[in-house]
């Protein structure tokens, strides 16, 4: 069982999302499951064997460099949240 | 205890692009909130980046500059950690594959150069900024800054002093302007560090418990953070206390560093290679087209300018401060000829240049004086025409006129009728007069006063206005009251 | 001409230019019908009949002026995970509840420019991660052949919408399995095309390296129009791929002789239920019957495709999701008591279970001291899969077997324990790993006179072969026109 529900409750704070005791309870069972499940290839030889993060080998196609977006400010905040001359806004950040 | 302080620096260099890393956003500075975040700069749904070829370019052109390893193969990688300026909740950035790896900067010190190695470099996207200003006590957010392309430079922790650290500070930003990846406006922080700085015994070969000092704008600030922090570290442990890890700011106002735990907070940021960008490749062919169009480096003219030209090292240093100033100074050079003439050349563009530059807060591309002017005008010290003392007048007058010509000192000097009297007779004529009426220092003279002999010299400057050939007039009050 | 609603893409596209009927026509009849039957199948989230009329307006005048393409005034729907600027577009989410697209994915801008007609955005499972579309935070959508059961998922939206004939054809989306499902658990047919070949541009990410979108319709006819509007380089997106155009029609002729049919051992050992096994053992003798050779193959690592995907997939996920944070769109907690307050509510409250489960484990298989064991080693694993596949296609030219382990589930089954869910992608994850093209067509009846599908596989960029095999083996079959009561209704 990789997760205690101590490791529940870190990864939810890494993962911002908030849960309850009950939560934690159900999700313990749940994520171990899950884990469970994925046990199977940890056994698996997979020494020399390059990672493969991307569906093929290709590269990374690059963009000119030129200036193609106008300004869309009152499209894209018309359905924000908090927003103030221009500004999205969020509960106070303390640094 | 005698302590050593142990020094690294990693710089955010602002590639001088036209539009974002990932997106085609402008990165023009003062646009208003949020004007130029688009789709992609805001994380909306569905959106994907594609990385920007003139920030690879730039990226390129540095490792070209201080003789890194440049990778053919670099990775995009996402570092996670939720911000409210960092939309996706990760930052692109290059983790395990940086595109450019190693190299070096050389750097001057007290007693000549270092070489100081440098670590990485690696491309990666900016945050946006968080705007503290009261807004009903909540904080406002532009995402303007966000996506703007960053060159992170990593430093090996190879500095030893808070001085060495502005130094290597100072030379890579000559750099990065000099091969015109960056603009180096520390106010708009298009070039800021974080300095790693931790304390050991001298003889110590590991290294002790560092801290970070975020987001330094300043040489000044970050000359100040280091002694600080150095400081704080030392009397720490000098009173018994451990440095703990962690990320520290320094806050100007009262000059001292403080922890950042906002920041600390359960921090694991989870790199993995971002599957919405397949690797970056440089090819042969595009490194061999970059290499072709780097300008000769800094520390190649400071190997020619202290050889061939017989400059100091100080001169050497100055004139590369940046590419413009050592242009100008080259122009110069052409215009006037021979390497002989580079010492004065040195000095009249270290000295009288610079400062006019200073005084009106004027780059080298606005000076009003252009290179064959100002050489125009050494060409009249040169060959005698006028003195050092006049050719200052005439640079002050070119200077308030605007001057672009070779000939535009000549025009000054004929107008004003500066050119210098060397003709022994017409000044025997003038010193004789003064000597008669001064009989009472010409005795003093005579008599060994040397105060007294400067006071002819003066007379006889004051006299010509300043026109008579200093050489010509010392030899004739020598031959009249010293013979 | 048939009832307007049972033709399919392409029938219905040549009565549309041979003025049989209006694109104004066809899109009310249908419109008609999606309001009758929607309220019992919830097949779509958001319908806008103003602006499809309009739409297809607009089509009629195109078509009048004779500037038709083949697909001019044709009604298509959406999956709700394609940005469509003016839409509401939700990923079935409450985070997304509200949220209307300022901007069109690239899918649908090309569906906009051949004049297509926009019936509204589809059902699915929350942010495309499930099998059954019960995660929608819209209520689950029902299977046309029962009400009582689900039709797949993450698209069961599009499955079902195209299985009622409410639509002839559908976009939709496959990370492991989410096209071809629910496809074999409708009796529609569906392409999930090579990672790579449709523009992922707007299209709501669920894992990046695996997701890629493809149609859903009745026939591969109709699946190799869609393709050949769908696909294609789009230089936003930096996984598109650069090839020249291909005309996916040009194989639907084509017979089968000459090809050598894949069976791999694996997928026909154990976990398919009898219904199933029959179904697609008849279908093979179709194709063989057809002209094709079989052999056996081996995928020998086939097993560890799911546990691979379990840690993939979420990983992706548990990063794509972080930008909803309640900060500029979308769901934000009403209370709260500070910004990581804000963060956690709003992300507690905006994503429902399935996806919360699938962001944890994500952000756990990432974490310090854990990466290496899992993340890692699942991509290597991915990649002793993707070899699997290679090696198979040297020995055959497409590999076939069973989409689902079974027919179409009962809502609710596997409500108790997701892992149950997650085991009827068992067939499809694999390919997705490897990136290759899959397809899944109707191919016989099964339990409860459900649908089956057959899976076929084929190597990178075999779309248009794939696509001439399932024509020839919809030439010599009707599951493809069969059709639940619901639709004949």
């Amino acid at each position: 069982m990789p997760l205690d529900s101590d490791a529940v409750r870190r990864i939810a704070l890494l993962a911002r999302i908030a849960v309850t005791d009950a939560e934690v309870a159900a999700l313990h069972g749940e994520l171990n499951g899950i884990l469970g499940l994925v046990e199977q290839m940890q056994g698996v030889d997979t020494a020399g064997v390059v990672p493969m993060a991307h569906a093929f080998d290709m590269h990374a196609p690059l963009r000119p460099d030129v200036v193609t977006e106008t300004d869309r400010r009152a499209d894209f905040q018309a359905g924000a949240p908090a927003v103030e001359d221009g500004l999205y806004l969020v509960p106070r950040v303390i640094e | 205890m005698d302590w050593e302080i142990v020094i690294g620096l990693e710089t955010h260099a602002q590639l001088s692009t036209q539009s974002k890393m990932f997106s085609g956003a402008s990165i023009a500075f003062g646009a208003p909130p949020n004007a130029q975040a688009c789709a992609v700069d805001l994380a909306l749904p569905g959106v994907l980046p594609v990385p920007n070829r003139a920030a690879v370019e730039r990226a390129i052109r540095f490792g070209l500059a201080v003789g890194a390893r440049i990778n053919r193969r670099s990775v995009f990688a996402r570092k996670n950690y939720f911000y409210p300026d960092l939309p996706k909740g990760y930052q692109i950035s290059q983790y395990e594959l940086p595109i450019i790896e190693g190299g070096v900067l050389e750097i001057p010190v007290a007693d000549g150069t270092r070489l100081i190695p440098l670590t990485r470099a690696h491309l990666e996207e900016d945050a946006g900024k968080s705007l503290h200003e009261d807004f009903h006590g909540a904080t406002g957010i532009d995402l303007n800054r966000a996506g703007t392309p960053l060159l992170e430079i990593v430093s090996e922790p190879e500095l030893r002093s808070a001085d060495e650290a502005v130094a290597y500070a100072r030379t890579l930003h000559a750099l990065v302007r000099w091969i015109d990846i960056c603009d180096g406006n520390m106010q708009e922080g298009s070039f800021r560090c974080d300095a790693n700085v931790s304390v050991r015994p001298r003889g110590e070969t590991r290294l002790g418990t560092r801290c970070e000092i975020k987001n330094l704008n300043s040489f000044r600030f970050l000359d100040l953070a280091i002694r600080h922090e150095a400081a704080r570290q030392i009397e720490l442990i000098e009173s018994g206390g451990r440095v703990v890890q962690e990320t520290r700011l320094y806050d100007p106002d009262r000059d001292e560093t403080r922890s950042m735990r906002s920041k600390e907070d359960a921090q694991d940021y989870r790199y993995f290679p971002d599957p919405d960008l397949p690797p970056l490749w440089v090819d042969e062919d595009w490194m061999s087209e970059v290499a072709a169009a780097m300008p000769e480096l800094p520390a190649a003219c400071r190997t020619r300018y202290t050889g061939a030209w017989g400059l100091s090292v100080y001169d050497a240093a100055t004139l590369t401060q940046s590419r413009e100033l050592s242009t100008y100074f080259e122009q110069v050079m052409d215009a006037l000829g021979p390497a002989a003439q580079a010492k004065l050349a040195a000095n009249w563009i270290t000295g009288e240049f610079a400062a006019a530059l200073n005084r009106d807060g004027v780059e080298v591309a606005s000076a009003r004086i252009a290179a064959p002017a100002l050489a125009g005008l050494l060409q009249r010290i040169i060959d005698g025409t006028i003195s050092g003392k006049i050719a200052k007048e005439v640079f002050d007058a070119l200077w308030t006129e605007g001057a672009a010509t070779p000939d535009a000192a000549d025009r000054i000097i004929e107008a004003r009728g500066l050119r210098q009297i060397s003709d022994s007779s017409e000044l025997e004529a003038i010193i004789d007069a003064i000597v008669q009426a001064n009989p009472a220092q010409a005795a003093e003279v005579r008599a060994g006063k040397e105060k007294a002999f400067n006071y002819f010299v003066g007379q006889a400057m004051k006299a010509t206005r300043g026109k008579g050939n200093p050489a010509t007039i010392n030899a004739i009050l020598h031959a009249r009251l010293m013979a | 001409m048939s009832a307007l609603h049972s033709m399919s893409l392409v029938e219905t596209a040549r009565a549309l230019a041979a003025r049989e009927v209006s694109s104004v026509e066809l899109v009310g009849a249908l419109l008609g019908r999606i309001s009758a039957l929607n309220p019992s199948l919830n097949a779509f989230i958001t319908v806008d009949p103003e602006t499809s009329l309009r739409q297809a307006a607009a089509a009629d005048q195109r078509i009048a002026r004779g500037e038709a393409g083949p697909l001019t005034g044709v009604p298509v729907a959406h999956k709700d995970i394609f940005m469509a600027r003016g839409w509401r577009t939700t990923c079935a989410s409450r985070m997304l509840a509200g949220f209307v697209a300022p901007y069109d994915a690239q899918v649908i801008e090309r569906f906009d420019a051949a004049g297509a007609v926009n019936m509204g955005k589809l059902n699915m499972d929350e942010f495309a991660m499930g099998s059954s579309s019960e995660s929608s935070f819209f209520g689950p959508v029902r299977n046309p052949w029962d009400l009582e059961r689900v039709p797949g998922g993450s698209s069961g939206g599009s499955a079902a919408a195209v299985a009622a004939a409410l639509v002839p054809a559908a976009t939709a989306t496959d990370t492991g399995g989410s096209i071809r499902q629910p496809a074999s658990l409708c009796g529609v047919s569906g392409l999930k095309p090579t990672y790579g070949l449709v523009s992922r541009y707007g299209m709501i990410a669920y894992a990046s390296s695996l997701d890629q979108a493809g149609p859903i319709a009745r026939t591969a006819e109709d699946l190799a129009v869609l393709t050949n509007l769908m696909a294609g380089h789009d230089p936003r997106d930096a996984t598109s791929v650069a090839r020249p155009a291909e005309d996916y029609r040009r194989d639907l002729e084509q017979g089968l002789a000459g090809l050598t049919i894949g069976l791999p051992r694996a997928y026909f050992a154990e976990g398919m239920s009898a219904d199933v096994r029959a179904g697609v053992e008849a279908a093979i003798d179709t194709l063989r019957r057809l002209g094709a050779r079989t052999v056996e193959v081996d995928l020998p690592r086939m097993e560890l495709a799911l546990p691979a995907y379990y840690v993939i997939a979420p990983a992706e996920a548990s990063s794509n999701l972080s930008r909803y944070d309640g900060v500029r769109y979308g769901h934000r907690a009403a209370d709260y008591t500070d910004l990581a307050d804000m963060y956690s509510r709003t992300r507690a409250e905006g994503f429902g279970p399935e996806v919360r489960r699938r962001i944890l484990i994500g952000a756990f298989v990432l974490s310090h001291g854990y990466y290496d064991a899992y993340y890692l080693q699942a991509q290597r694993v991915r990649r002793l899969v993707a070899q699997d596949f290679k090696d198979a296609f040297a020995h055959c030219d497409l590999i076939v077997g069973p989409t689902s382990p079974t027919v179409a589930f009962p809502l609710g089954a596997h409500a108790a324990d997701p892992l149950q869910m997650y085991l009827s992608d068992i067939y499809t994850i694999a390919p997705n790993l490897a990136g290759l093209p899959a397809m899944s067509i109707p191919c016989g009846i099964g339990a409860h006179d459900l649908p089956i599908g057959l899976q076929l596989v084929g190597n990178y960029f075999a779309e248009a072969r794939m696509l001439g095999v399932a024509a020839a083996f919809q030439r010599e079959t009707d599951w493809h026109r069969r059709m639940p009561a619901a639709a004949t209704a």
